[in-house]
């Protein structure tokens, strides 16, 4: 049986590590080798890697850095943050990234969408959503939250499996940081109308929340940065009391 | 050990490079017939679509080749499919190396699959300290019927086969160089054939 997937999230700066990762004795907690590595001995079932850096180094360094992973890290990990054309896709994937994610450059030009997956194959392209919940409805926004767009995450969700997204990575700005669950309501919606794999982030605080996402949320996988980092649910204690629930997972 | 993975422009082979190397192994990777027959071992890897795969094998002439080779060959998710007789992805011929046809998951479970399943009824030395019911990680919308060369399989939808071998040919649907130790092992064990 498919089983669902534990991902953490990993913010890179500059090629090290933004939030503060404190989960085990690390030497270097900075560097993102060292936690793929640790991570993915952990049990974790897949990475994210997402590039905040602003700068054009910053984008070279973050290339070394996948080159180091892929080098070192024997799971399957995605890459995401600044992607706009089919070049930058291009020279991540050949450093080894399995998956790449684009978001606002989708919105910008969904027609990269179509070129991404007819290149490279849909299994390689994530299709990261933000959006926020405003009067009953869900609208798609860009910029970390901050900007608006005028789509409907449910339209714009179907529209990029159309165009051959292969995975979508939804995150309900209404409950990232909040640690008070995902936004299962939406995450079931999604799941029951598109036919690929959903990832739900944003909300993670318990492992009750883990549960119900898996579970009313029918999502395919859920993505976390912080109660990893912090040590605060442990990946090992997190996934026997998924199985103990009879939510298939790989232990 | 001479290690070539065969280099004809389909997907990401970076990270099957990098789990060799792990293993202290530096494969090289080339598209030349006479690199490819003097090799030890060959790794037949793939992503993407199968007609196009399929295609850039018929231009560089390694669809008449690879079938011929004498020496163990592991053909790693669409390259495994590609060893098969036909595709329905994209209508193609294979390399008709396993008599099996590969056929599409309906839409009645997602599609891909994508993530981590298990492989059961092991039938190889490939699977040598392999126990039943490991995890592998898998992304695929196509998959092989159950046939005679089966030597793995796998339930998504229906259980269908998740490696396949004749001869020196082995196949497997899975990413050994992405499924963490256990698939590290298939890769040395595959390397020990």
């Amino acid at each position: 049986m498919l089983t669902k997937r534990i991902i953490p999230c990993l913010d890179i700066k500059n090629g090290r590590t933004v939030k503060g990762v404190n989960f085990v004795n690390l030497i270097d907690a900075g560097d993102p080798v060292v936690l793929a590595k640790q991570y993915a001995e952990l049990g974790a079932d897949e990475l994210v890697f997402l590039d905040i850096s602003a700068t054009l180094e910053g984008r070279k360094t973050m290339l070394e850095m996948v080159l180091k992973v892929a080098e070192q890290v024997n799971i399957p990990f995605t890459v995401g943050g600044g992607i706009s054309s089919v070049e930058d896709v291009d020279a991540l994937l050949k450093c080894g990234a399995d998956k790449i994610s684009i978001n606002s450059s989708a919105v910008k030009r969904p027609d990269l969408v179509n070129e991404l997956s007819n290149k490279f194959g849909s299994q390689c392209v994530v299709v990261a959503i933000d959006a926020k919940q405003i009067n009953g409805e869900w609208i798609v926004h860009l910029a970390g939250g901050t900007i608006a767009t005028e789509l409907n995450l449910f339209d714009w969700a179907s529209e990029v499996e159309k165009r051959g997204a292969g995975e979508i990575l939804f995150t309900s700005m209404n409950n990232d940081g909040t640690k008070a669950g995902f936004a299962n309501e939406a995450l079931a919606k999604l799941s029951t109308e598109l036919n690929i794999p959903i990832i739900a982030s944003g909300g993670a605080g318990s492992i009750q929340h883990f549960t119900d996402t898996f579970t009313l949320g029918k999502a395919d996988a859920a993505l976390a940065a912080s109660v990893f980092h912090f040590g605060e649910i442990p990946i090992s204690t997190l996934k026997e009391a998924l199985k103990e629930q009879n939510i298939p997972v790989r232990i | 050990m001479k290690l070539v993975i065969i280099d004809y422009g389909a997907g990401n082979i970076k990270s099957i490079q990098f789990a060799f190397k792990r293993l202290g192994i530096d494969a090289v990777l080339s598209n030349k017939v006479d690199e490819i027959k003097a090799a030890d071992k060959v790794i037949f890897p793939g992503v993407g679509e199968a007609s196009s795969a399929m295609k850039m094998l018929q231009e560089s002439g390694l669809d008449k080749v690879i079938p011929t080779l004498k020496q163990p060959v592991l053909g790693i998710c669409l390259g495994m499919q590609l060893m098969c007789n036909s595709s329905e992805e994209g209508n193609t011929k294979g390399l008709g190396i396993f008599d099996v046809a590969i056929k599409k998951f309906s839409n009645s479970v997602k599609v891909p699959q994508m993530g981590w399943n298990v492989i059961s009824d092991l039938k190889s030395d490939l699977f040598s300290g392999i126990k039943d019911k490991e995890f592998m990680y898998l992304v695929h919308s196509f998959y092989a019927e159950k046939c005679d060369e089966t030597i793995a399989t796998t339930d998504y939808e229906i259980e269908y086969a998740s490696a396949l071998q004749k001869d020196n040919f082995y196949g497997v649907q899975f990413h050994p160089e992405k499924s963490g130790i256990e698939g590290q092992k298939i890769l040395e064990n595959f390397l020990n054939l």
